[in-house]
């Protein structure tokens, strides 16, 4: 062992007096300047050198792991997984018992939640870094992630939705953020045959109020459509701030086999509504209140821990209870895309399986709706006509146009699935300007900022479905790739390629400085309002209520108080109340106990976290800091001596023979 | 205890090597002054004693730059370039003689060792000051109580004397005690000059 250890320490001196005396490649000082031939090389417009920051943080929905994920841009290096709709046994999110109220919903606790789009906040339009939004597609819900610290502070879940596909989009003062469902479902939920689908079956487009302030979270109301299936949705913007449009397909209503019975009508809709309309309405006392059991999880940065109110209550809006508010715009083909540019002005449909991407104009739509040129109605609701909204159609773009964002030069950056490709088009002249493959399948593609007034438009994200032979194999599940192109230029540059967890369906992202130096860095013990938390060495105790036994624990470097604990018997329910004294930046201690039934605990500086505890066997059992915190974790450690059920045993607890807070 | 014993030579390590490349690096580099990226470069290479925010509590070197009674031991930590050993994650317990300290010592012994060819002696010296380890005074008081002694960053150990209810390390006295983020600092009034 001591001859590893040796081994070890030679070759990481090597290593280091290597790295650390090599002089930086001379490219990493002209980075941005940088346009001769030799200079100008892709890798180096992504490298960021040792101990420099990246320029853009990206947030890449973690997708099926439930998670949103922290990358640098240009470096695509992964800094940080945010859990927010599943359990993570590394952080202890889902399991501590302060967090396992934020996976609760009316279905009971789900530990696993499908992440998809996350969008940031904004102010006048532009991002404001504050809070970062996502929806969980499967249990619908949307959360609400503090770009503070970094950490999952409110899920709400949304009812009368299933599959809540066409969400969490902010609007330009963050009013609202929104939840589109993606199945129709009867509303209430009944037992009916699923064939009676047509007409009985609802969608739900529900507006969710942000409080100004505190970001909180509240349903405001549910505008209850046609059971089409609701897929994406952007908010107006500038001119048409107070609009949200929402693309749909299934307006043939079909109930199965939708891959052929969806794709009949050659134009579905984008339904624009009115939202600001709407309030004036619910002013006037429009819109009823309807039974609906949802849960509300808000995390409470003072006590660091979680509660679950479930709520009983939604404001219904139906369509005839708001007149001029709502309509559909057709667009060709299942558009997924419905992405509104920078202006306010075009609103591009990208019809999956059409042969153009569609362009609608504000404007446009403005003087139809006075004009009253409509087309019919589907359901009451006025469908204006193509000819009266559209500004016109990029023509065989490519194939399977699925999301479009924007730079401030009036151009598009189209992902095209079926063609494997990011397309850049201008929106004015309908022109393609640039094509570039990606490798492969790309979903959706994100610039920073793509979701507001004021894009930054130096790098573009492209995010693929298919991986295939762009790394080393894995075995038959591969991880899924990003890409990031340099747009800076006429030309879109590939210049990294870079895996991602789970599958990143959607993505934001912002400059570095905006976030950077209000990152929290450690919680202040005076401010933790924690019931069982300890706060001193000397608070640190053990009691017994009844077969509860509450350990109050106390971390700091580099041990337990207490350490040596006796009295628990075999039946007991033991709670750890873990508080990390530290109040240093990156000292975080874990904790995990022999034979518990749940994940360790990984503490921050300042906060108390619980974990419960059955112990089954006699004997005596250890526990242990499980993050390597200092020069002697390893020695950081404690015992818990477990005695028969009905054993005389009484409750004690010492560190090094004494009992902490007892003078001696 | 090997295991720490190795560590420690290994942190002593890093920080030497870190600050002979950038030195190499600065030297390397003064060409390029000119264009504005030395601060860059030398960001880059530098360890963890460069590292302050505005939330976390003071480290041992933190408190010390504070006081102006610690600026001979601040130069010497400087000097013999273990500033990056003592802000690390710890825990550490540092037994800081004051300014009059080193004047106690025979004349011209803190010019000599502040020399570029002593570096290796005074940071000797420096760890012989370090107890690698958190030891609060009550903590000193029992390993007092129990003949323990004290293992310190330099591998040489410390008596530590209880003299009714004054603390006394390696013979001299502990004047105060101050809790730093990494560990402890006691002042004392003497130089703890390893034997040999």
């Amino acid at each position: 062992m001591k001859q590893i250890l040796k081994t070890t320490i030679t070759i990481l001196s090597v290593a280091i007096i290597m790295a650390g005396c090599n002089p930086a490649p001379s490219g990493s000082k002209s980075k941005n300047s940088s346009k001769g031939a030799l200079s100008g090389t892709q890798a180096e417009k992504a490298f960021v050198a040792p101990g420099e920051h990246d320029e853009y943080y990206g947030f890449l929905s973690g997708g099926f792991s439930g998670q949103l994920a922290v990358y640098g841009l240009p470096s695509g290096r992964l800094f940080r997984v945010i859990p927010v709709f599943s359990q993570d046994p590394e952080k202890g999110y889902g399991y501590s018992e302060e967090t396992k109220p934020m996976l609760m919903t009316s279905h009971g606790f789900v530990p696993w939640g499908d992440s998809h789009h996350p969008d940031i906040s904004q102010t006048n339009g532009e991002l404001d870094g504050r809070w970062v939004f996502i929806n969980e597609n499967n249990t619908p819900r949307i959360a609400r992630v503090s770009l503070t610290t970094f950490e999952t502070e409110e899920i709400i879940e949304i009812p009368n939705s299933a599959g809540n596909h066409s969400s969490a989009f902010i609007t330009e003062n963050s009013e609202y953020v929104v939840a589109g469902t993606r199945f129709g479902v009867p509303i209430p939920q009944k037992d009916i045959p699923i064939s009676d689908y047509k007409g009985n079956f609802k969608g739900s487009l529900t507006f969710v109020k942000i409080d100004p302030e505190s970001g909180h979270m509240n349903i405001a109301f549910q505008v209850r459509m046609p059971g089409f299936n609701f897929d994406l949705a952007h908010p107006g913007r500038d001119k048409s701030h107070g609009w949200m449009f929402f693309s749909s397909y299934n307006t043939e209503e079909a109930n199965s086999l939708l891959e052929v019975n969806a794709s009949q009508n050659d134009k579905d809709f984008i339904a624009a509504i009115n939202w600001k309309k709407i309030e004036e309405y619910i002013a006037q006392g429009k819109g009823h209140e309807e039974r609906a059991e949802y849960a509300h999880n808000t995390w409470d940065d003072a006590t660091h821990t979680a509660t679950t109110v479930m709520e009983d209550e939604v404001l219904i809006i139906n369509p005839e209870d708001v007149p001029g508010a709502i309509f559909f715009m057709p667009t060709p083909k299942s558009p997924h895309g419905c992405d509104v540019d920078p202006t306010g002005e075009y609103i591009i449909g990208s019809g999956k399986l059409a042969a153009t991407i569609t362009v609608h104009s504000f404007t446009k739509m403005l003087k139809a709706i006075e004009d009253k040129a409509f087309d019919g109605e589907s359901y009451g609701i006025p469908i204006l006509k193509y000819d009266a909204v559209n500004y016109g159609s990029l023509e065989q773009p490519g194939l399977g146009p699925l999301h479009t964002e924007f730079d401030t030069r009036g151009n598009g950056y189209t992902t095209f699935f079926i063609s494997s490709e990011v397309v850049k088009w201008n929106i004015k002249n309908l022109e393609v300007v640039d094509r570039k493959s990606t490798f492969y399948s790309v979903g959706h593609l994100m610039i920073p900022g793509g979701n507001s007034r004021k894009p930054f438009d130096k790098y573009l994200v492209a995010m693929n479905k298919i991986t295939k032979d762009r790394y080393i194999p894995t075995g038959p599940e591969v991880c899924q790739s990003a890409q990031i192109y340099d747009i800076s230029g006429d030309k879109m540059e590939l210049i990294l390629d870079f895996p991602t967890i789970g599958e990143p369906h959607y993505a934001a992202g912002c400059p570095t400085e905006l976030l950077a130096d209000k990152s929290v860095k450690i919680y202040k013990l005076a401010d933790n309002k924690h019931p069982y938390a300890a706060l001193s060495e000397a608070d640190s105790r053990v009691e017994r209520k009844g077969n509860e036994v509450h350990i109050y624990l106390t971390m700091i470097r580099s041990h337990f108080s207490p350490d040596n604990i006796e009295g628990v018997k075999v039946g007991d329910k033991v709670f750890f109340h873990v508080t990390n004294l530290e109040q240093d930046y990156d000292v975080p201690h874990g904790i995990a106990m022999i034979g518990a039934n749940t994940s360790e605990l990984l503490t921050m500086p300042g906060r108390t976290e619980t974990f419960v505890w059955n112990p089954k066997k006699v004997g005596v059992w250890p526990f242990y800091c499980t993050d390597f915190c200092s020069a002697l974790h390893q020695e950081m450690q404690g015992y818990v001596r477990v005695s028969p059920k009905g054993s005389n045993v009484p409750i004690s607890y010492t560190l090094d023979e004494e009992v902490p807070g007892e003078e001696e | 205890m090997k295991r720490l014993k190795l560590s420690i030579v290994l942190l002593s390590a890093l920080a030497l090597i870190f600050v002979s490349c950038n030195e190499g690096n600065k030297k390397q580099n003064s060409k390029s002054v000119a264009a504005g990226d030395t601060e860059t470069e030398v960001k880059k290479h530098h360890g963890q004693a460069s590292v302050s925010d505005d939330v976390s509590d003071a480290n041992a070197l933190q408190v010390a730059k504070s006081l102006d009674d610690f600026s001979t031991l601040v130069v010497a930590i400087e000097t013999a370039g273990v500033e990056d050993a003592v802000v690390n994650t710890g825990p550490l317990t540092i037994f800081a003689p004051v300014n009059a300290a080193f004047d106690k010592l025979p004349e011209g012994t803190v010019a000599t060792l502040l020399e570029p060819e002593s570096k290796g002696t005074l940071a000797f010296i420096l760890t012989n000051h370090v107890a690698p380890a958190n030891y609060p005074i009550k903590q000193l008081k029992k390993e007092a109580k129990k003949g323990r002694k004290l293992y310190m960053a330099s591998g040489k150990y410390l008596v530590v004397e209880n003299k009714d209810g004054e603390i006394y390390v390696g013979g001299t006295k502990i004047l105060q005690s101050v809790k730093v983020s990494n560990g402890w600092v006691h002042v004392v009034a003497d130089v703890l000059v390893p034997a040999e």
